[in-house]
């Protein structure tokens, strides 16, 4: 698992990933920067990650695949990967957000 | 019928957190099984509180059981939640008749009638109340609600999004309590969802502030996510309000963002405006 969050946390730009498990919002593995509240943030990106999901499902656009959300000062990016578990990255707002998608992807297969 | 109920509760089963209640309570409220259909419809309402559609199906059988202060309350409820329900309208302008008050049961269809013009129901019952007739009971859409490909009522999409591509399939304006402002939204199957996804983003945007404002990222600008079927971009034209886009996976989340940024233009104009 730390592997996952090596490739993610290697990319210029990201200050943390975490893998949180979908269904309690509890951390299973982090490797973040200091000052970032880990479990809060997984607390937050579990429930946020559901209500996402039930307005995709109720837009008739099945599971999602991958999210982020913008910020002025920087974004979360979001993989809900098959086994329940979200692969989770805090990044800066320039980050490269395909290079960061592409990696928590592969992250999240390698959990699932 | 009897398979149909089998059907649909076999759906419901594998997932519980679908809207195919709606349909089942419906199915067992017509073939009088009122306690079972009560069951359903509370089930799905505990579900799915935000959605106006649960609560207009579940005053339909508090009616069916004569329990008509409940019925009341729900429909309220309902037209609280999405103020252009015309199942809502005609629900409380039938208990408004049933206690004499004919003036709120014609405005409450009359309102119902500017809504929907084309539904013929809705011209019939004013007519019987202003012949002191009972209109009829409040009954469930033709169709099923989530395959229904009916027209979508007549949202304001012309004025908010006039000229954006996809503004009556696409594109919704919401207010802070998830009530819909403008335009409308389809899901594949050309069922009209705009009122169960306007109830489920109103959450969305209140965890994407706080997510945002916890991580000290500032006030977060939008929200993009990628599906099996579709993309979405979510974006807050102003602070009380929220924009959906949405678009099937031929659109890129890139360009969907390009699309969004045009139509947050337009509708923060439109909010201006109002």
């Amino acid at each position: 698992m730390n592997t996952a969050l090596d490739l993610i946390t290697r990319v210029r730009g990201v200050r943390g990933a975490m893998l949180v498990s979908a269904e309690d919002g509890l951390v299973i593995a982090e490797q973040l920067m200091e000052g970032i509240k880990g479990s809060a943030v997984a607390a937050l990106a579990a429930s946020l990650a559901g209500r996402l999901r039930r307005a995709m499902e109720a837009a008739g656009l099945g599971t999602s695949v991958f999210w982020h959300l913008q910020a002025d000062q920087g974004t979360l990016l979001v993989v809900p990967a098959a086994s329940g578990i979200l692969v989770v990255a805090v990044a800066e707002a320039d980050v490269n957000i395909g290079l960061v998608r592409l990696e928590l992807l592969r992250a999240g297969e390698a959990v699932a | 019928m009897a398979e149909d109920v089998r059907a649909l509760s076999a759906q419901l089963a594998q997932d519980p957190q679908s809207l195919v209640f709606l349909r089942l309570a419906e199915a067992l409220r017509r073939k009088g099984q009122l306690d079972a259909a009560l069951r359903v419809a509370l089930s799905g309402l505990e579900r799915h509180p935000h959605l106006a559609d649960a609560h207009d199906l579940y005053a339909r059988v508090l009616t069916d059981k004569h329990d008509y202060e409940r019925a009341f309350d729900e429909w309220d409820m309902a037209l609280r939640i999405a103020p252009n329900h015309t199942g809502a309208l005609k629900g409380l302008a039938f208990l408004y008749f049933k206690v004499g008050d004919l003036a709120q049961a014609e405005a409450h269809l009359e309102l119902a009638k500017r809504i929907e013009p084309d539904d013929p129901s809705i011209s019939q019952a004013v007519s019987m109340v202003r012949g002191g007739e009972a209109p009829p009971a409040p009954s469930a859409p033709a169709a099923p609600v989530e395959s229904e490909a009916a027209p979508v009522p007549a949202l304001d999409e012309a004025r908010v999004f006039a000229g954006l591509e996809g503004a009556q399939e696409g594109l919704v304006l919401l207010d802070a309590a998830g009530r819909v402002l403008g335009g409308a939204l389809r899901n594949p199957a050309g069922a009209d969802v705009t009122d169960a996804v306007a109830a489920y983003l109103a959450g969305v945007s209140q965890e994407a502030a706080r997510t945002a404002k916890l991580l000290g990222l500032g006030a977060w600008s939008g929200l993009s996510a990628e599906g099996r079927q579709g993309n979405v971009h979510v974006s807050q034209p102003s602070k009380d309000a929220l924009l959906l886009v949405v678009r099937d996976r031929g659109m890129p989340l890139g360009r969907l963002a390009i699309l969004a940024q045009r139509a947050t233009a337009m509708a923060k104009r439109w909010l201006e405006k109002q």
